[in-house]
């Protein structure tokens, strides 16, 4: 039996038909197309799968998709404005913060929810907030740089990445 | 040497070591890179050519392939740790609603918990889950031996059949004899026995495959380390032709090591498909990833080391048990990183049958184990015969690149502060410790590259093989800018698609010093057939013309832009193959790295803290730094979490993985990590026309090495099995007390 749903998602309005018992990452990314947001354990312990919804992050794997009606889903597809990225997309490439960037997705997302709130977070604050995130892959050291850059970058503390990556190539490599 | 070939000279090694060599080399192979060459793109910190892909949430893993009128696959799998099937029976799953079809494994017995005993297809994934629930099999349920002590015992359940025991490998090792005698003469013998756990690969995107067929052309998405490998073994198993089939491996979330084969699960999916008439996708899910996809095998290691008054090195034995699940291959390497006479060795490995999922190769397979058990031993012969364990290795360590990362790293973890063995004292403790690693990474054949210029002055490179997250796509893109003389934005790189020239499977870390020589070379290759149209339009000798800086002019600027140049190509477009040659002379035969950890034990609740590691590496020239220390920093977190966390743990009973999920099977998350200090050498190892090495492995080797020689420093006891939970610090410390 499937149930007509009204989802409002990134902005848009999206009507999908689902059956009831179907998990908010199910509904994103087999019946919307929406294949940013990421499936890791469906246990609600990685976060791969981390939405945000009325700007909270939650475990899509964990919430029904029907619990999301009238209420605000953003996913990573949401995150840059037509071709300009968001702040943090943009750090998170520039610094290396995706490596095979299975966990990326769910890592935006909650370090979004993060900088909303709290721009100029410390390392501890980021940590905090991430620790529900996991990544296999990159030693996280990159995602909190990535995080804490992007958040300076947004009050204008800091210049976009990209002028630190051009610096430093122009300096070509040093043997030894 | 042929008319076409030339002598190039070379200049090996690094700052501290140079090491002049005269090559002969073909005329199609570019001058190798060495020390004295200057680069404008390899070395740079550039972001991943694929980098915007993944942060918008664009980038297509396996798991995201959803075709119209898609089919989910899975299994019914066996509850028993040891069991005979009687029957399986899915006459009942098949009349569940949206269940289209099933397949029995056909198998007689059971060896684990959770092999899979069927598949079967469905329109959903709460209908394959019902169906799966409905699948009637029947067993008679055997005696099983899951834990290595339980098939270790006497008289314990037989894991194979057709096996008199459990155990099986070597007798007596080669150099047994000698080593015994020496030891005997020894002035210090110092004996332990070192215990590493089980660890499973827990990549973020689990096994996973997707196959859909048009006629009899098969398209395979997967998951995978190795395009081809997997496109050979579909083909064996359906016994199709390998023409017919292409893999496609677009983005991938993490492999290490649990995914060169193409694993039953994609076969399987293939068969589904094709008695649906539907394409079919099987991901596993997370238990099943603990469980049946591979990991890293445990040990037993008893050693004897031999040591001389003066700290050099003797004999050395080891007798190394391991578990490779119902599989083969649990070896613990010990590599032998420092000085041994190569007849002062005697290596005994057993292999121990147990009723679990079969072991993969994970990440530098068997080195950790070796390592741990290698690293500890060296440790208490330091203390033994009191000497600094620092310096006991560097007086036994003839690597000229790791005697300066000993220095190097002495200095930046301030070692001149480390205090005696147990001196600290209070609730906190703290200790330094270091681990040493050796790695191969050379690669080598069986890599081949297109390189395209086109007339719009666009370049594109292309290889077959697939990148799985450590940025083999960029590393070939960088490669090919510097020998263009291009910035990186021009090239655009392509991986994952088997219909693309062969390349190796990701292990080893051979895949970039595999595929970048065949890179640059494709692009030296294209960039000479441009430069003769240059050369010819503008009057000069096309030997006279570099490719620096976006143009092809001569030293004295004459010449075009790139863009202007490529306007002449007629044809549409310049197009030419790379392949990998042999490797030729190298200044080392692998890698060298050092790692340095300093810990802060809790002596009341025996909870380690890592504080600091730094970590130093070296891998050839390095082609992207970003990159480069991102798989130091990644090799270096599972190297703690291997040192300090991650233990499967195998129930006695029942023989089922307690803990196969995120919760109780700790994965290091942010708040675990510790400051990662990571310096990269640059070394000039030749051996291809890149001189780039792996660094995918060596970083995960001595972190758990350095880690254990930390804790040691600070509490004055070693904790001789892996993990070293609080349990296991804490018995060490009381165990010290009461020798008090
Ligand atoms: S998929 Fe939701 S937490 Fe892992
Ligand atoms: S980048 Fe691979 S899991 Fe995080």
């Amino acid at each position: 039996m499937e149930t007509a749903l009204k989802l409002n998602v990134n902005g848009e309005v999206r009507q999908v038909l689902a059956p009831a018992n179907h998990s908010l990452l199910e509904v994103l990314r087999e019946r919307c197309g929406l294949t940013g947001t990421k499936h890791g354990c469906e246990l609600g312990e990685c976060g791969a799968c981390t939405v945000l919804l009325d700007g909270e992050p939650v475990l899509a794997c964990l919430v029904l998709a029907v619990e999301c009606e009238d209420r605000r889903v953003e996913t990573v597809e949401g995150l840059s404005n037509g071709a300009a990225l968001h702040p943090l997309q943009q750090a998170f490439a520039d610094l290396g913060a995706a490596q095979c960037g299975y966990c990326t997705p769910g890592m935006l997302m909650t370090a979004k929810a993060l900088l909303d709130s709290n721009p100029l977070a410390s390392e501890m604050e980021v940590r905090e907030a991430l620790a529900g995130n996991l990544c296999r892959c990159t030693g996280y050291w990159k995602i909190v740089e990535a995080v804490q850059w992007a958040g300076r970058m947004s009050t204008g503390d800091m210049v976009p990445p990209q002028c630190l990556r051009e610096r430093n190539a122009a300096g070509g490599c040093s043997h030894g | 040497m042929s008319i076409e070939d030339r002598k190039v000279k070379l200049v090996l090694g690094f700052a501290a070591d140079r090491q002049e060599v005269e090559l002969t080399i073909p005329d199609e192979e570019p001058t190798p890179w060495d020390l004295e060459s200057k680069f404008s793109v390899v070395g740079g910190k550039h972001a991943r050519v694929d980098a915007l892909a993944k942060v918008t949430g664009r980038a297509k893993y396996t798991h995201d392939i959803n075709l119209p009128g898609m089919l989910f696959g899975g299994f019914a799998r066996c509850p028993h740790a040891a069991a005979e099937i009687t029957s399986v029976d899915a006459a009942e799953a098949l009349l569940v609603p949206g269940v289209k079809a099933a397949i029995p494994m056909t198998q007689d017995r059971v060896r684990y918990a959770g092999q899979p005993v069927c598949a079967l297809a469905a329109t959903t994934r709460q209908a394959l889950a019902a169906g799966i629930a409905k699948v009637q099999a029947v067993y008679k349920v055997l005696p099983h031996a899951a834990r290595i002590d339980q098939a270790m015992a006497d008289a314990a359940p037989l894991v194979h059949r057709n096996q008199q025991s459990n155990l099986s490998g070597s007798g007596q090792p080669r150099n047994a004899e000698t080593v015994a005698a020496e030891l005997e003469k020894s002035a210090k013998v110092v004996r332990a026995t070192a215990r590493t756990q089980v660890q499973t690969h827990a990549s973020m995107e689990t096994h996973s495959s997707v196959a859909k067929w048009d006629g009899d052309k098969l398209t395979l998405w997967t998951s995978t380390q190795a395009t081809f490998g997997v496109r050979s073994q579909v083909a064996d198993a359906l016994r199709i032709p390998e023409a017919n089939i292409t893999v496609i491996c677009d983005f991938m979330g993490g492999g290490f090591g649990s995914k060169f084969g193409a694993g039953y699960f994609t076969a399987i999916a293939a068969r589904l498909a094709q008695e649906c008439g539907a394409p079919v996708k099987i991901a596993l899910d997370r238990r099943e990833e603990h469980t049946d996809t591979g990991n890293r095998p445990d040990s037993i290691q008893e050693m004897a080391l031999g040591v001389s008054t003066d700290g050099k090195l003797g004999a050395y034995s080891v007798k190394i048990h391991g578990t490779p699940g119902i599989g083969r291959g649990a070896g613990a390497r010990n590599p032998m990183i420092y000085d041994f006479p190569r007849e002062m060795r005697a290596v005994a490995q057993v292999e121990v049958a147990t009723n679990a999922g079969p072991q993969a190769a994970m990440r530098a397979p068997g080195h950790p184990q070796g390592s741990f058990a290698l690293e500890t031993i060296m440790d208490l012969a330091a203390e033994a015969i009191g000497m600094d364990p620092l310096e006991f290795r560097r007086i036994n360590d003839s690597n000229p690149v790791r005697l300066q990362q000993y220095s190097d790293g002495a200095k930046r973890i301030g070692w001149e502060q480390r205090r005696k063995n147990g001196s600290a004292t209070g609730r906190f403790r703290r200790g330094m410790g270091v681990g040493s690693s050796t790695w191969g990474g050379l690669g080598g054949p069986q890599a081949e590259v297109d390189c395209k210029i086109f007339r719009d002055g666009s370049v594109q490179v292309r290889n077959g093989a697939q990148d799985i997250g450590t940025g083999a796509k960029t590393v070939m893109a960088v490669v090919v800018a510097e020998e263009l003389g291009l910035p990186l934005t021009k090239v655009s790189a392509f991986m994952g698609n088997t219909s693309d020239p062969i390349g190796p499977a990701s292990g080893g870390s051979t895949t970039a010093p595999s595929i970048a020589p065949a890179a640059r070379q494709a692009a030296y290759l294209a960039g000479r057939e441009l430069k003769a149209l240059v050369a010819k339009h503008l009057g000069v000798n096309a030997d006279k013309l570099l490719m620096k800086a976006g143009r092809i002019s001569t030293a004295e600027g004459k010449g075009l832009a790139f863009e202007e140049a490529c306007r002449l190509i007629q044809s549409g477009e310049i197009s030419a193959r790379g392949k990998r040659r042999s490797n030729f002379r190298t200044y080392r035969d692998g890698v060298a790295g050092v790692q340095f950890a300093e810990v802060e034990v809790d002596c009341e609740y025996g909870l380690v803290r890592v504080v600091r590691i730094v970590a130093l590496q070296d891998a050839g020239i390095i082609i992207n730094r970003l990159q480069a220390e991102s798989q130091v920093n990644g090799g270096v977190i599972q190297g703690l979490a291997y040192a300090l966390m991650e233990e499967r743990v195998m129930d006695r009973q029942r023989g089922h993985q307690l803990n196969a999920d995120f919760e109780a099977y700790k994965v290091p998350g942010m708040k675990d990590m510790p400051e990662i200090e990571c310096v990269l050498y640059d070394i000039a190892n030749g051996g291809n026309n890149t001189s780039v090495c792996g660094i995918g492995e060596p970083t995960c080797i001595p972190t758990a090495s350095a880690i254990a020689g930390a804790i040691h420093n600070a509490i004055g006891a070693r904790v001789l099995s892996l993990p070293m939970t609080a349990d296991k610090v804490l018995a060490a410390l009381a165990q010290r007390e009461s020798g008090k």
